[in-house]
């Protein structure tokens, strides 16, 4: 039993959704390889073969596995699979994308976002945006899987796996890829950040989001994060969004300013270790989830935590 | 040209579910249902098309038991102008949807499909994928704007860290994300004239695809309940207890 992990990257450095898909993968079977599949992944691959516990670094390169475009990545993994019982793909918007165009080409029912492995063919998985949790087994011989990766601990470092070339799948006649809008970003990713400050419509607009949301992520080294509500009033880009609908994170602490907490908010950081609230609103439900929470207006209540932190040394 | 929309019956987004005492599943007796939103999004899609002129026809499909009917009048009086209703009272994986839209799209033959990203009730993010890949179609999912020239649609993806355009040859399957468009509500004299539109009742049988199970569902939990809710009084005595207490900072 041997199980292919599809390594979450951007063509220059590894991330760390790889670490933790592998910890996933090393529950189901001791025998895990990963597929780089990308294009200039030269040092992408090296750092995958330090992941201790995998066996193969497999390395796939063609300008539109680059671009992650499904149909490529589809044709690149199914190719491959023949050799392995269980594909496991770390769930970001890629991930997701291909994962079950893939499961369909193997005719393999795809488990969508486990959170825990109970054994080879049993996982844990959350639905209705997390307000219930399904504990599925699988009748099917090969294993598609995309996994969330706030939910397993990183794989650690220090193994020394061998690299090899793999055929990557040729240029798709049908979809082209046109352009990519990515924001350049000094701050930590959003999704593996250990600090996350969000904003929610309290804020009021785009400019005071950034007045106040920021400079405290900026001061805190945190990522920034952001309500459906705040994104959906334009005060945040969509990529800033956490909860069902956006990104799911777990860091060790997560500061939520001015956002009530509405379900679909707290399926995304619920996991978080720490969570603060400030809100002037004393019966918003974030506070229920809360482990500090600050009854006041944000107006006030952060330029004070700015200078509480710079008196701490931040 | 044609715009296939398959729509979902779903507890609606602002109920809050409870778990079955045996943990079989989610209680669903006496819960209001709804359309599911990412599906609402593909209707108000496609019914735009169709106002640009861009489509000449929006036909809703559902997969579900005789109340998805009213999902699909739903959908028609948003503009759709028919239904395909396959009743089942069985609780379809995604696989087994996805064949069954393909075996609709075999006989339809739409231009194009336009379809929510996921259903808010099994949250798997599959069918779209799955459909392309049966059909061998290319997939635009996550879309944000679809804009269609001819025989290709460019499709802008919200993707981790940004957007991404891709263009696509169609026939495509394209599946909405949020932030596509705001869907209409029903006026009234549409609500009416949606209820003379045609509805096709069809039988998952009238199709000759297996839509057997392939995942158990062993049992359903409450996820463990965070234990929060204590206040602190001011920033100096957050950030003490972030130091001190939890040990984050």
């Amino acid at each position: 039993m041997a199980v292919l992990v599809i390594a979450d990257h951007d063509n220059a450095s590894l991330k760390d959704n790889t670490h933790k898909t592998v910890t996933a993968a090393l529950a189901i079977s001791g025998d895990v390889d990963v597929l780089v599949a990308g294009q200039g992944v030269a040092a992408v691959a090296a750092e995958a073969a330090k992941i201790a516990g995998v066996r193969k670094v497999l390395v796939a390169e063609s300008a539109d596995l680059g671009k992650q475009v499904a149909e490529a990545v589809t044709e690149t993994v199914v190719a491959l699979s023949g050799g392995y019982d269980a594909v496991l793909i770390p769930a970001t918007s890629a991930g997701k994308n291909y994962a079950p165009r893939i499961a369909a080409k193997l005719d393999v029912a795809p488990i969508s976002e486990i959170i825990e492995v109970v054994d080879a063919s049993t996982f844990v998985r959350p639905i209705y945006a997390g307000n219930a949790l399904e504990t599925v087994q699988s009748s099917d011989a090969k294993k598609i899987i995309t996994v969330r990766a706030t939910a397993f601990k990183a794989a650690a470092e220090g193994g020394s796996a061998a690299v090899e070339t793999v055929s990557a799948a040729g240029a798709m006649a049908h979809t082209r890829f046109v352009s990519d809008e990515i924001v350049k970003s000094d701050r930590p990713e959003l999704s593996a950040a250990k600090i996350v400050v969000s904003g929610g419509r309290a804020l009021g607009s785009a400019e005071e989001f950034q007045r106040v949301i920021e400079p405290l992520a900026d001061k805190l080294g945190a990522a920034v994060g952001a309500s459906r509500a705040a994104v959906d009033a334009g005060y945040a880009p969509n990529d800033y969004q956490v909860g069902q609908t956006g990104k799911v994170v777990a860091p060790q602490l997560y500061v939520a300013i001015g956002i009530s907490g509405a379900i679909q908010h707290l399926a995304g950081m619920k996991d978080s270790k720490v969570i603060v609230a400030i809100n002037k609103d004393a019966d918003a439900p974030i506070f229920q989830v809360a482990d500090f929470g600050l009854v006041a207006d944000y107006k006030g209540a952060v330029p004070e935590l700015m200078d509480e932190l710079a008196k701490a040394g931040f | 040209m044609k715009v296939l929309v398959p729509v979902k019956r779903v507890v609606d987004y602002n109920v809050k579910v409870r778990v079955k005492s045996d943990q079989t599943g989610v209680d669903l007796a006496n819960v209001k249902m709804s359309m599911n939103p990412f599906c609402e999004i593909a209707v108000e899609e496609a019914v735009r098309l169709k106002e640009k002129g861009v489509a000449t026809e929006v036909v809703a499909v559902s997969i579900g038991p005789v109340q998805a009917q009213e999902t699909i009048r739903t959908a028609l009086a948003m503009g759709a102008d028919r239904g395909i209703l396959i009743q089942t009272d069985e609780d379809l994986e995604p696989l087994a949807v996805a064949k069954l839209l393909a075996a609709v799209i075999g006989e339809e033959a739409p231009g194009i499909v336009v379809m929510g990203k996921q259903a808010i009730d099994g949250d798997n993010n599959a069918v779209g994928q799955m459909l392309a890949a049966l059909l061998d179609w290319p997939q635009a999912t996550f879309a944000s704007k679809i804009e269609i020239a001819g025989d290709k649609a460019e499709v802008t993806r919200e993707v981790d860290g940004g957007l991404q355009t891709l263009s696509v040859d169609l026939p495509a399957v394209v599946t909405a994300d949020l932030r596509l468009n705001e869907p209409r509500y029903a006026s009234l004299p549409n609500i009416m004239k949606a209820k003379k539109k045609p509805i096709d009742v069809k039988a998952p049988g009238d199709y000759g695809v297996d839509t057997a199970p392939r995942l158990k569902v062993l049992k359903v939990v409450e996820p463990p309940k965070r234990q929060g809710g204590a206040k602190v009084e001011s920033a100096a005595e957050l950030v003490s207890k972030l130091k001190n207490e939890a040990g984050v900072l």
